[in-house]
């Protein structure tokens, strides 16, 4: 009965430990709606990025839009958040007003909200530190833009190469949606590096190999520390707790002038009618904002072959069953998710089984195995990781034990000659003792 | 026998916690003889009066060995001793409340995680089982008694029998006087009190009894030949192994006296009864013990006691080759052919065997019982329990006190009266001696070998003392109530050599004798209260103004992991803790005083002596949620972690050679302060020690850091901690608990 309890308390105690990991900052129901809170150098850029915004508002997004300096601005209010997401587009600013700060913006990172930074040239101190807290180191010279000579956007006056249509995307459709992007992306602002050891930052747009990162007004007389394709133009970060971050050099990508532009990239004969931004950005927020590529594990269950409930703990050389729901978020409504690569291991300090579930195409994997040989503390795992997709983690603890005194074979063909010795030699002493006892 | 069925009453009466006095029926008879203190008005003849006064005396002896060993109990209170013994309660309260089969099967995956442990087969279930026994029968008589209770008690009442059980065996092997004085030394002596105070709930409690009951029953049946004796001899080995390791000395010992027996000439059919009778039916037995299994016919430490047998079939053949054949030429020819030929395919079967691997080879542990050196070199981790370590002088003399002078006089006499049993005796006393000089722990085996022999020295010399004293005075009729217990065998009562003063220098040696008997009895007395009752954890120290302090932090840190903590956790500390942390705490740990798997404790002794990010990549795997840590620098505790530090480096070295030992060193010395080498001071056991200890006055007029434990300023002061944070530190810091920290969430 303990025991049962025990495994009781555990299950409850993995789903609490599980939940934040599906569903952090919104209701696993019904994630779209949202508030966001969205931060401003100048309130001029309300009306200058207006098609951005807009096209949050029309998927139901609550845009409230303060300045950075507003001494009211909190983002919790009684230890709750106020806001399911924050972005800043306030690249110059060097202290929050109101109670954020560096360390309150982390924080509501960490507890599973969402962020967009917008950065630009002379990016204040203060943003540059939440990039480097997300693994994204800003070029130091804050006047340094990226330049590119060949892959420059045309236009009517030859400026000095900083506004760039960059095409070099990342090759993902969860993250930038299942149509693809024809027009490249202009980008005009500071290049960042992304850090090598942060294993969680992803490079979304980066820049062509021949561009590097200087202050265009100065002369170069050092190298340019930032060279070619290892600069980044906008990065996104998916954290541990699947809070995710955008982070982008430029302010102006945003821009409705950006949006509306034509394009044509230098020694491209291809004009566009129009900048690919619009569509980069909004499908890269529907990603940012958990619209797409979030996933849920629920009814994880594993029991013998032949029972439905499941055991406190197996034996060895049980044969069990295991299986899973898992769903994806589609805008609307948990979709079946479909793939044919879903494992599970049955881990104790390694993985003694790994086997790649089956699906029924309705979002159930399964599969059915014996276990191992061995005793001890055995872990169902699944870690499922795939670019752009929240990670799925699932561990569950399971003890197993060796045969019980009385689960053995009783009776193995081996033994009969034992069997034989013993009984003969007790006939045998039995007759003995008569001979010897009567027969004088 | 009339003895023993008293006895049996006077226990029921202690253990259910009353008034320990003796049961009523030797009382009615006593409270008479205080009355009108005289055996001419009782009426009894001289055999009745010597009876009733062995009586009274094994009675007081059986109380006295039970209240004597109750100091822990009225110091601190009724509570589980130590860290062995904490596993034994769980277990026994587990086998109490699931049942024997649940118990016999239980695989524990609390401890050890991930392997787990399956309890039933690697304990000794003897003890849990008396445990359960003694509760069960008190439960059906209507005792509401709780089991921690019966634990506690049950190492008091099994030296209360090992008195009885003395008493006989003196009387088997000399007279029943050295039996009453072999009681009453082995009542109340240190070596055997240490292991079996009140709450020191473990297997030696009961496996002393169990092994000098079947030593003294095989004894017993080598002196008649009789089978019934043998197979009760049989039944005692075979309860001796069900409760301790220590069996194996038996197993040996045995063979090897029935060898010396042999050798000497004394074969005879009472040996050959009492030994295959003792051998076959004790192993047959023995093999039930799931943790013992195979071993008797499989292991080399069991093949002298099988190789012994088969030498006495040879024995029993070539006697009656003998009977056959008259010519004496022609049977020694005969004589030389066989025992060359059966020690020849003996030696051939044995080599076979062990290259065959079916014979496992001596085990480390045996090699380090035979070589106090070989532990040291091979296997730090039992060289690391202090108990291993070779036995300093100060502890025979502390733990036998007189006895250890009494000892030769005692071999002295057992040689002058040389017989099956007294040889017997010899050899226990001198190997068990051998083996207490090679470890601490083994006085107590040694214990009643010695006290055995010392009781016959005490007796054989004050009955020699007292017919010198009523040799001259034989006319007067008074005989003193001590030379009563020794008038039996008055055979000796030629006294003829006039010497000088001989008379009263009998009387100034036995005063001498009784000074020196009572002096033991102070000195054991003193040595159980001050020395051996105290339960460890619990710590006691005097304060500034003499008034005692008690230190109570394990417990209090125990407590804090059950209550706070998920019920999944898992615990990484040393091994030292992980009984007390399963039992107590009700968490996980990753290894305990079990130490069947040195990888894994390496392991864990890699983590302790990394540096922090390195150690918490090994946590990670292990899945650690908390650390613990025992810390005695701000009490002056002296066994803590710290200075167990070193074992921690040897023994995660002996498996992972990127620990190295000279790391931690200075010139070969090893310190915590500013001197100390820079990989101690940061690795991970010294941060965890030491956090925020900087920053603390620890004595007046020290600096801030001063270590109490070792008298030193600690070398890092400013200790940050990246992976773990600290949970919880006991009031007096003796125990620390860090928690592992997640993952950073964005890197």
């Amino acid at each position: 009965m303990s025991k049962l309890l025990g495994v009781l308390a555990f299950l409850t105690l993995t789903l609490t430990l599980t939940l934040p990991f599906l569903a952090h900052s919104f209701s696993p129901d019904h994630p779209t709606d949202r508030r966001v809170l969205v931060l401003l150098d100048d309130l001029a850029v309300k009306s200058s990025h207006s098609l951005f915004f807009k096209s949050l508002q029309s998927r139901g997004f609550e845009l409230d839009f303060k300045l950075a300096d507003d001494p009211k601005i909190s983002l919790q209010r009684y230890g709750l958040y106020s806001y399911d997401a924050l972005i800043l587009f306030s690249p110059s600013v060097d202290r929050f007003g109101g109670s954020i700060d560096l360390a309150a913006i982390l924080d509501f990172v960490d507890s599973g909200h969402d962020l967009i930074i917008a950065a630009d040239t002379n990016a204040s101190d203060l943003i540059r530190q939440i990039a480097v807290e997300c693994g994204v180191d800003f070029d130091e010279d804050p006047g340094a833009m990226v330049i590119d000579h060949t892959s420059y956007a045309v236009s009517d006056t030859e400026g000095d190469h900083t506004v760039i249509a960059s095409d070099d995307f990342i090759k993902s459709d969860v993250i930038l949606g299942s149509e693809k992007i024809e027009a490249p992306v202009l980008f005009q602002g500071i290049g960042h590096a992304v850090n090598s050891e942060n294993s969680l930052v992803l490079k979304v747009l980066s820049a062509s190999p021949s561009a590097y990162s200087a202050n265009p007004k100065s002369k170069l007389s050092n190298p340019p520390s930032l060279t070619g394709s290892a600069i980044s133009l906008v990065s996104v970060v998916q954290a541990r707790n699947n809070a995710r971050v955008l982070i982008s050099g430029s302010l102006s990508l945003f821009s409705d002038r950006f949006f509306r532009s034509k394009v044509q990239k230098a020694g491209s004969s291809k004009k566009h009618e129009k900048s690919s931004n619009e569509q980069f950005l909004t499908e890269l927020s529907k990603w940012v904002f958990h619209e797409r590529g979030h996933l849920k594990a629920v009814n994880v269950k594993h029991n013998r072959v032949g029972e439905a409930d499941e055991p406190a703990m197996y034996r060895i050389n049980d044969d069990l069953q295991y299986s899973v729901e898992i769903y994806e978020w589609h805008g609307q409504r948990w979709e079946p998710y479909v793939a044919d690569d879903v494992q599970v291991q049955f881990y104790m300090m390694s993985p003694y089984v790994l086997k790649t579930l089956s699906t029924d195409q309705k979002g159930r994997y399964f599969t059915d195995f014996k276990v191992p040989d061995v005793y001890g503390v055995f872990q169902f795992k699944v870690e499922y990781q795939r670019l752009g997709y929240t990670s799925l983690s699932l561990s569950k603890q399971i003890p197993v034990r060796p045969f019980r005194h009385n689960e053995y074979e009783r009776f193995i063909p081996a033994a009969y000659p034992y069997y034989g010795a013993a009984f003969s030699m007790m006939t045998g002493f039995f007759v003995f003792t008569v001979v010897h006892l009567y027969n004088k | 026998m009339v003895g023993k069925s008293e006895p049996l009453n006077g226990t029921a009466t202690a253990k259910t916690g009353q008034s320990p006095s003796p049961s009523p029926p030797p009382a009615t008879p006593m409270s008479d003889l205080l009355g009108n203190f005289s055996f001419k008005t009782l009426k009894l003849k001289t055999k009745q009066q010597e009876l009733l006064i062995r009586v009274s005396i094994l009675c007081l002896v059986y109380v006295l060995a039970f209240i004597t060993r109750l100091f822990s109990v009225l110091r601190y209170e009724s509570m589980i001793h130590e860290f062995d013994p904490y596993f034994n309660y769980r277990t026994t309260l587990y086998l109490t409340e699931k049942g024997f089969y649940e118990f016999w099967n239980w695989f524990d995956s609390e401890s050890w995680y991930p392997l787990g442990r399956i309890i039933g087969g690697t304990l000794y279930p003897g003890l849990m089982v008396t445990a359960a026994i003694i509760y069960w029968a008190l439960r059906f008589l209507s005792f509401a008694v709780h089991i921690r209770e019966v634990c506690v008690l049950t190492a008091p009442f099994f030296a209360s029998n090992t008195t009885i059980v003395a008493y006989f065996f003196g009387k088997e092997i000399w007279d029943t006087g050295a039996g009453l004085v072999a009681a009453a030394l082995i009542a109340i002596c240190p070596g055997y009190i240490s292991r079996s105070v009140a709450g020191s709930y473990d297997n030696e409690g009961v496996a002393i009894f169990a092994l000098l009951l079947t030593f003294y029953l095989f004894v017993k049946a080598v002196n008649t030949g009789s089978l019934a004796w043998a197979l009760g001899s049989a039944l005692g080995y075979f309860y001796m192994v069900s409760a301790w390791g220590g069996y194996i000395f038996i197993i040996n010992l045995i063979p090897l006296y029935v060898l010396v027996l042999l050798i000497t000439g004394r074969y005879s059919m009472r040996l050959y009864v009492a030994y295959n009778c003792t051998y076959i039916l004790g192993m047959l037995l023995a093999m039930q013990i799931r943790f013992v299994g195979f071993q008797h016919v499989q292991s080399g430490e069991h093949m002298a006691a099988m190789g012994v047998f088969f030498l006495m079939q040879v024995f029993y053949f070539l006697d009656y080759v003998k009977h056959l054949l008259s010519d004496s030429k022609m049977f020694q020819a005969f004589l030389r052919i066989t025992v060359t030929c059966a020690v020849a395919v003996g030696g051939v079967a044995l080599g076979v065997g062990t290259a065959s691997g079916y014979i496992s080879p001596w085990t480390g542990r045996f090699y380090s019982l035979l070589d106090p050196t070989y532990a040291k070199d091979h296997i730090p981790i039992i060289a690391s329990v202090s108990e291993h370590q070779p036995t300093a002088w100060s502890s025979f003399m502390f733990d036998f006190h007189i006895l250890l002078f009494l000892f030769p006089a005692g071999l002295y006499f057992c040689f002058k009266r040389l017989s099956d049993a007294t040889i017997f005796i010899v050899m226990y006393g001198l190997t068990s001696m051998y083996f207490a000089g090679v470890m601490v722990r083994l006085i107590l085996v040694a214990t009643p070998a010695v006290c055995l022999i010392s009781a016959i020295a005490v007796s054989a010399t004050i009955k020699n003392l007292t017919q010198l004293a009523r040799a001259k005075d034989k006319v007067s009729q008074t005989g003193s109530a001590k030379g009563a217990s020794s008038t039996k065998g008055s055979s000796k009562g030629s006294i003829d050599q006039s010497q000088p003063f001989q008379r009263n220098g009998a009387f100034a040696l036995l005063f001498g004798a009784f000074y020196l008997l009572s002096k033991y009895a102070t000195h054991c007395t003193w040595v159980t209260s001050e020395a051996y009752s105290s339960p460890s954890i619990v710590l006691a120290a005097r304060g500034a103004h003499g008034n005692r302090v008690i230190f109570d932090d394990y417990r209090e840190a125990y407590f804090w992991l059950r209550q706070n903590t998920p019920p999944d956790a898992k615990v990484m500390s040393w091994w030292d803790y992980g009984y007390q942390i399963t039992a107590m705490g009700n968490r996980t740990v990753i290894v305990d005083n079990n130490t069947w798997n040195n990888t894994h404790i390496a392991t864990v002794g890699r983590a302790m002596s990394s540096y922090e990010d390195e150690a918490y990549d090994i946590m990670r795997s292990l899945d650690v949620d908390y650390v613990l840590v025992v810390f005695g620098g701000v009490t002056g505790y002296s066994s803590d972690d710290i200075n167990k530090f070193l074992w921690m480096v040897r023994i995660g070295g002996g498996v992972f050679p990127v620990i190295k030992e000279p790391d931690y060193l200075v010139n070969g010395e090893y310190r915590v302060d500013k001197g100390a080498a820079p990989k101690m001071l940061n690795c991970l056991m010294y941060k965890l020690s030491y956090y925020r200890f900087g920053e603390m006055t620890t004595e007046y007029g020290k600096p801030p850091g001063y270590d109490r434990a070792r008298g030193v300023e600690i070398g890092n002061k400013d200790i940050k901690l990246e992976y773990l944070e600290e949970a919880f530190t006991t009031s007096n810091w003796i125990v620390r608990i860090y928690k592992v920290k997640p993952p950073n969430n964005r890197w």
